[in-house]
């Protein structure tokens, strides 16, 4: 009997050398005779462990990680002797399932995310794969829609719009012509949850998407993936000509007389595509420019036609509804966040990697019980939550409730789920400056205050941090910051004052004031 | 070759691809780039018939986009991730040791900040050509600088 060894394919595992293992595991099975079976999967998640190999038997598949190539004849010695269970090697993690990071989690979203083979259409039916959809093709557009709307599901892109809502609206709409844009432009720093899901179960993300198809009424899906995921633009071909070749994406989907292609897109570098009115100025070729609403995409969207747009994992929670049933996913949360979120741990922090967990988790379970803390093991000094728009928090606040609600309570916001940690040694008057900088790169220059706003903020900070009048100079900086929040045409430049102000609310120290 | 001829039939065999499609114009200059490692002043005009679009707005979508270069690159490029993530495990300080090792390679390599690249729980994180690293180090840096510089 073959034995059967499971490792990543995810371009972070890759980038710690999961490629280099798999080599190595191949050459020593060679050089052994020994009858091993090498599959990748997608990531786990749990990137310290990195790369994470694992070992089918029959109590469950037990892991060993961080390997190196070096430590690979040790493990292939210790296969031989099929003594897995009781494996006396360094690495050995036990059964992966029963690791507390792992074994704390509600995975919905990412239930088959390291499990399966991310391209095998047999694996994902096998594992609950395509049951969302073939329930969706028995209930019919108006029901999809319902049920969506009962699961309470909210954007997972940052918003927090009711996803419902606007495939209600897309679906009301007469045009002939409908599109559903799936944005996979991951730019916030410290978030990885579309791309582990992209390339670790791509199936699901474009499962989601026919059923949103069905649900609107939309011909044609297009995905927008940025430039700087080469791997998850690969993954999802693949996977749209499996689906195509198996009749489940084509003119005539399952026979149910629906038709639906998806294409997808690659970005260029550019973080404000992220918004929703740049990236489809974007998809339809131009420059990434914000577009003043109304009108809404969802009534006159790409090429001026009613447009779906959704996040990735917006879209690739609906299968997972549609089969287990909106009042399940209701049922998780708290107060007006329904269902699970993908949190992303990140930056300085010992176990850094995804949580999914239903919404109502304080921070400070996520940063100490699953985090334990940062990795220079240098005192914690705040977070990050929600990406380069969004607030500091800090020891104090680390009781918040993760939740879109309480975090908006909080002066802060969930964003995309992402959490950067940050030690003791960071100047938050340095990262206050450049969260205005970050803003003046990446503005889409179409708005006065964000274009020019933003330079002015850094430029202010510049004095300021050299001690040029600093209470004059923070005065200047709260203006700016009034204006740009008040003015700006999009999010860019209307939450650069968040982190801004946060950082000088919450460390005023760093910005040569009295605390 | 002339230096001003680089790829000129090519514009005319990528437009062809995408049916001519305008709106296809970023997925163009992307395959344009990856033929010849940059986008050649030269090739816009044609690009510009082929999609029937005026040539500003061709040079207007490549100035937009951080992807899009308009001069050759090094052989080895390495984009540094300067996100928040990657600054809270000491970014800056390998941005800095990469300039000034690039600035000592001839032309060899170059390298640029990008804004995250998706592995921030292994920060910091770059990419050299098309490999991303990740938990990276002043050691792996100077190693990967020196390696490419022979």
């Amino acid at each position: 009997m073959s034995i059967v060894l499971y490792l990543p394919n995810d371009s972070a595992a890759i980038s710690v050398g999961a490629d280099d293992v798999a080599k190595e595991i191949l050459a020593q099975a060679k050089n052994t005779g020994l009858d091993i079976k090498l599959l990748r999967n997608g990531s786990r998640g749990m990137f310290w462990l990195e790369p994470l190999l694992e070992v089918v038997t029959k109590a469950g598949r037990i892991g060993f990680g961080p390997v190196s190539p070096e430590e690979v004849g040790g493990i292939v010695d210790a296969l031989a002797k099929e003594n897995f269970e009781n494996a006396d090697h360094a690495k050995f993690l036990g059964l992966v399932e029963e690791i507390p990071y792992l074994k704390n989690q509600q995975r919905i979203t990412f239930k088959r995310v390291g499990i399966i083979e991310p391209l095998n259409l047999e694996d994902y039916q096998k594992h609950g794969g395509l049951e969302g959809l073939k329930k969706a093709l028995t209930l019919g557009s108006e029901k999809i829609v319902e049920e969506v709307l009962t699961s309470g599901l909210r954007g997972r892109g940052g918003a927090g719009f009711p996803a419902g809502i606007k495939w209600k609206t897309v679906a009301a709409q007469t045009a002939k012509q409908k599109y559903i844009c799936c944005n996979a432009d991951e730019g916030d720093s410290g978030t990885f949850a579309d791309r582990m899901l992209m390339e670790g179960d791509p199936f699901c993300l474009l499962e989601g998407m026919i059923i949103a198809a069905i649900a609107t009424g939309a011909n044609k899906g297009l995905i927008y993936v940025r430039s700087e995921y080469p791997a998850s633009i690969k993954t999802l071909k693949n996977a749209i000509n499996i689906l195509e070749k198996s009749n489940w994406l084509g003119p005539d989907i399952d026979g149910s007389g629906h038709g639906f292609e998806i294409e997808v897109r690659r970005g260029a570098g550019s973080y404000v595509c992220g918004e929703e009115s740049a990236m489809l100025e974007s998809l339809e070729g131009k420059r990434g420019q914000v577009k003043v609403k109304p009108p809404i995409p969802a009534i006159s969207g790409l090429f001026g036609k009613p447009t779906l747009v959704n996040n990735v994992l917006t879209l690739a929670s609906v299968p997972m509804i549609l089969a287990d049933g909106a009042k399940a996913y209701r049922a998780l949360g708290r107060d007006k966040s329904h269902g699970t979120q993908a949190f992303q741990l990140a930056g300085n922090i010992k176990h850094g990697g995804l949580v999914e967990l239903a919404f109502g988790v304080s921070l400070r379970e996520l940063i100490e019980d699953f985090g334990e803390g940062t990795k220079s093991e240098k005192p914690f000094k705040c977070a990050q939550l929600g990406g380069p728009l969004g607030a500091y928090v800090n020891e104090e606040m680390l009781d918040l409730s993760m939740d879109y609600e309480a975090l908006a309570k909080g002066g802060a916001m969930l964003g995309h789920g992402g959490i950067v940690v940050f030690d003791e040694q960071t100047d938050m008057a340095k990262m206050a400056r450049f969260a205005f900088e970050f803003c003046a790169i990446e503005s889409c220059g179409k708005c006065t205050p964000c274009r020019i706003g933003s330079v002015r903020g850094y430029e202010t900070m510049d004095k300021l941090i050299a001690g040029e009048n600093v209470d004059q100079n923070l005065e200047l900086i709260e203006d700016l910051c009034a204006i740009l929040e008040e003015s700006s045409l999009c999010a860019m430049g209307g939450l650069t004052p968040l982190p801004v102000r946060s950082a000088i609310k919450l460390f005023p120290k760093d910005f040569g004031l009295e605390g | 070759m002339d230096k001003n001829n680089v790829g000129a039939d090519l514009p005319k065999e990528i437009c062809a691809k995408y049916q001519n499609n305008r709106h296809a114009l970023i997925e163009i200059l992307h395959d344009v780039q990856e033929e010849l490692g940059y986008i050649p002043e030269a090739l816009v005009p044609e690009i510009a018939d082929q999609l029937n679009v005026t040539r500003a707005h061709i040079n207007g979508v490549i100035s937009f986009y951080e992807d899009f270069k308009t001069a050759p690159i090094a052989n080895t490029h390495l984009k540094i991730c300067r996100g928040e993530a990657c600054q809270s495990m000491g970014a800056d300080a390998l941005i800095e040791q990469a300039n000034q090792l690039t600035a000592q390679s001839q032309g060899k390599i170059s390298s640029e900040p990008v804004y995250c690249l998706g592995n921030c729980a292994l920060a910091p994180a770059m990419m050299a050509g098309e490999k991303l690293i990740g938990l990276l180090d002043e050691k792996s840096l100077s190693k990967i600088i020196k390696k490419a510089g022979q």
